[in-house]
């Protein structure tokens, strides 16, 4: 790896945004490989969200970690030519949302991300989901995993309210639910027929892995 | 003449709290009472009434004080009653039943920017000219106009005198107009509520606290600059970002403990939105958070005035850090940190409350959650120090049922 590629993760890992950003523009600049720039973009991410595990970084970095991201993103991508096909890597698919009544979006979007940056196909159909939808949306995506999102412990009933009707739509044996956000715990588990809760961000990574590697 | 039997519970309610918040053993474990929508349920009213039906959240919250028998409850007009008020206000940061959301789902926050990053620099310069040309009209329809007003600070002599034309701008008139109608509708929130307050201190109850104040960083990070905005500032613009809430932090010391003197409680009530493990690094906690809050809680203590943070969320990680107060003069309330760790860490220092899990009171069982109190009574309420509360007050799902076993297991048990 030459040597500004190497500073190029490392701007990127220690959270120096303004180097990082002038680090990329320089590269795309000279006329390097925009694929590689996104590339290497992705193996600070690693580095991210490995001492998010480490509970070395928090909310801001992988907040600031994505703007890094997107602004690189932006400069990048447009000069990506044109590829046909590009074969998808993705371990497995995620289906996310807030379950109904509740609005709030910012648990999620860390899930939704991190699951992303770990390599798993997400797909987040919002806040405030009716449990209709959600069947819907199951059954068009096919997902092995879905999360329920919830900061409100009026969520506890709509995550109930969802899981049963994933059940009586006959989809249920096809994925693993797991749920999280607020107050969500081992009785709010039973209580809504999840298979499994997660206290963060990186617990629903885990439970991804073990549930499609297994 | 004998004191009435009303002002007699009333003094034994607030002595038992007060020995609890001094770190004494009380006559047994004080319990309280903080409720958003659960009155709604407990009534069987809709959120919706709870929210415009002032009489009626009156004479349910009677009900149910009536019931519980509390040590201290909130005065449940100010958290729930509050839709007229910002109906007439066009209010902005919330969405409510029949305002976003259905008739019987809570009012719940919109995280937005409302204000910009580059409007850092207005801030520091005037807070009170930056929110009435900009913030102001942003959160709440009534006072759009109030921007036309005059820059008062570069105002004088007669130039005072001709700029009090701005006054008769039609814009202006109209938010004044919209203002006072919006000034009558909280003026009547406000008079029920006080009314109620009365009333029950009669019955003997007291309330839970006489004002409440956000933490300085909160403050910024939920009504200024919106989870993203915050977090990005954290390394974007932290220099603005500290100066900005060392400025606003004067302003909500002040008003804290100008509202609370003027209250029968001398309780604040801190709730804390960003303090927990999960959020941010010990050390962000540590420049970002705690100071302000700190300045925060000594200046309260100062003024005669019992802190009660709420600590959202689990805080283990910070009980060490937040240890440097001074001892018995504040109340920590907890929510998901475990209670029994944080005696270990702050026993010595401060009166917790909590923490009956959200779980346990909205899926659980009565014998669960009385088993789940008496251990709490039986070794956090040790030596005083524990007042018996939800994590964050009654759930609006709870069942009835875990709610009175809750209140009762007070009674039954002691430390």
């Amino acid at each position: 790896m030459i040597e500004n590629e190497k500073e190029l993760i490392e701007a990127i890992a220690e959270m120096r945004e303004e180097e990082a950003f002038a680090l990329a523009k320089g590269m795309l600049d000279r006329g390097e490989d925009p694929v590689r720039v996104l590339e290497l973009c992705r193996e600070a991410m690693d580095i991210v969200g490995k001492r998010f595990e480490k509970q070395e970084y928090f909310l801001p970095e992988l907040v600031l970690a994505g703007e890094m991201l997107e602004n690189i993103g932006a400069i990048a991508k447009p000069l990506i030519q044109e590829k046909s096909g590009g074969a998808s890597n993705k371990l497995g698919r995620v289906l996310i949302g807030t379950v109904h009544g509740d609005l709030h979006d910012i648990g999620k979007n860390i899930v939704t991300f991190m699951l992303d940056i770990n390599g798993f196909e997400v797909k987040d159909i919002g806040i405030d989901v009716p449990v209709a939808k959600f069947v819907e949306e199951i059954q068009d995506f096919k997902p092995a995993v879905v999360g329920l999102s919830g900061f409100l412990t009026l969520a506890f009933d709509s995550m109930k309210e969802t899981v049963q009707a994933i059940e009586a739509a006959g989809l249920r044996d096809q994925m693993k639910i797991m749920i999280g956000g607020g107050q969500v715990d081992e009785a709010v588990r039973t209580y809504t027929g999840a298979d499994a809760y997660g206290i963060n961000a990186v617990a629903a990574v885990t439970l991804c892995r073990e549930w499609i590697a297994a | 003449m004998p004191a009435s039997s009303g002002a007699i519970a009333y003094s034994e309610r607030m002595k038992r709290v007060m020995d609890a918040v001094q770190l004494r053993q009380p006559d047994r474990v004080p319990v309280a009472f903080f409720s958003m929508f659960w009155l709604a349920r407990y009534g069987g009213i809709s959120y919706r009434e709870a929210m415009y039906d002032y009489a009626r959240l009156s004479e349910i919250a009677r009900r149910a004080l009536l019931e519980l028998q509390p040590d201290m409850y909130a005065l449940p007009h100010l958290l729930t009653a509050v839709g007229p008020a910002m109906e007439t206000l066009g209010y902005k940061q919330l969405e409510w039943p029949g305002h976003g959301t259905a008739q019987d789902v809570s009012y719940q926050y919109v995280d937005r920017e409302y204000m910009k990053a580059e409007e850092f620099d207005e801030y520091l310069l005037d807070p009170t000219g930056f929110y009435l040309h900009t913030y102001l009209p942003r959160i709440g329809a009534a006072f759009e106009g109030m921007e036309k007003l005059p820059m008062f600070p570069g105002l004088y002599y007669l130039r005072l005198v001709i700029a009090s034309r701005q006054f008769a701008f039609p814009e202006v008139q109209r938010a004044l107009d919209h203002l006072r109608q919006a000034g009558d509708e909280a003026m009547r929130l406000v008079e029920h509520a006080d009314r109620f307050a009365d009333e029950m201190a009669e019955l003997g109850f007291p309330l839970t606290n006489g004002a409440t104040a956000p933490a300085p960083f909160d403050f910024f990070a939920d009504y200024f600059r919106g989870s993203k905005g915050i977090m990005l500032d954290m390394y974007r613009r932290k220099d603005k970002l500290l100066a900005a809430i060392e400025r606003a932090a004067i302003f909500i010391t002040r008003q804290a403990i100008k509202t609370c003197k003027a209250s029968s409680s001398k309780i604040v009530f801190i709730p804390l939105h960003w303090a927990f493990d999960g959020f941010m690094s010990l050390a962000q906690f540590k420049q970002f958070f705690w100071p302000s809050l700190r300045k925060l809680i000594f200046d309260l203590i100062d003024a005669g005035l019992v802190p009660m943070p709420l600590w959202e969320g689990d805080c283990t990680s910070r009980l060490e850090t937040i240890a440097d107060i001074p001892s018995g003069k504040a109340i920590y309330w907890i929510e998901r940190t475990d209670l029994i760790r944080a005696k270990e860490v702050l026993g010595n220092v401060v009166c917790l409350r909590g923490n009956v899990p959200a779980s346990m009171l909205t899926t659980g069982t009565p014998d669960e959650v009385d088993a789940f109190c008496r251990r709490l009574i039986e070794t956090v309420g040790k030596g005083g120090g524990l007042i018996l509360d939800c994590g964050i007050g009654i759930p609006d799902e709870s069942k009835p049922a875990n709610v009175r076993a809750m209140f009762e297991s007070a009674r039954k048990y002691t430390p």
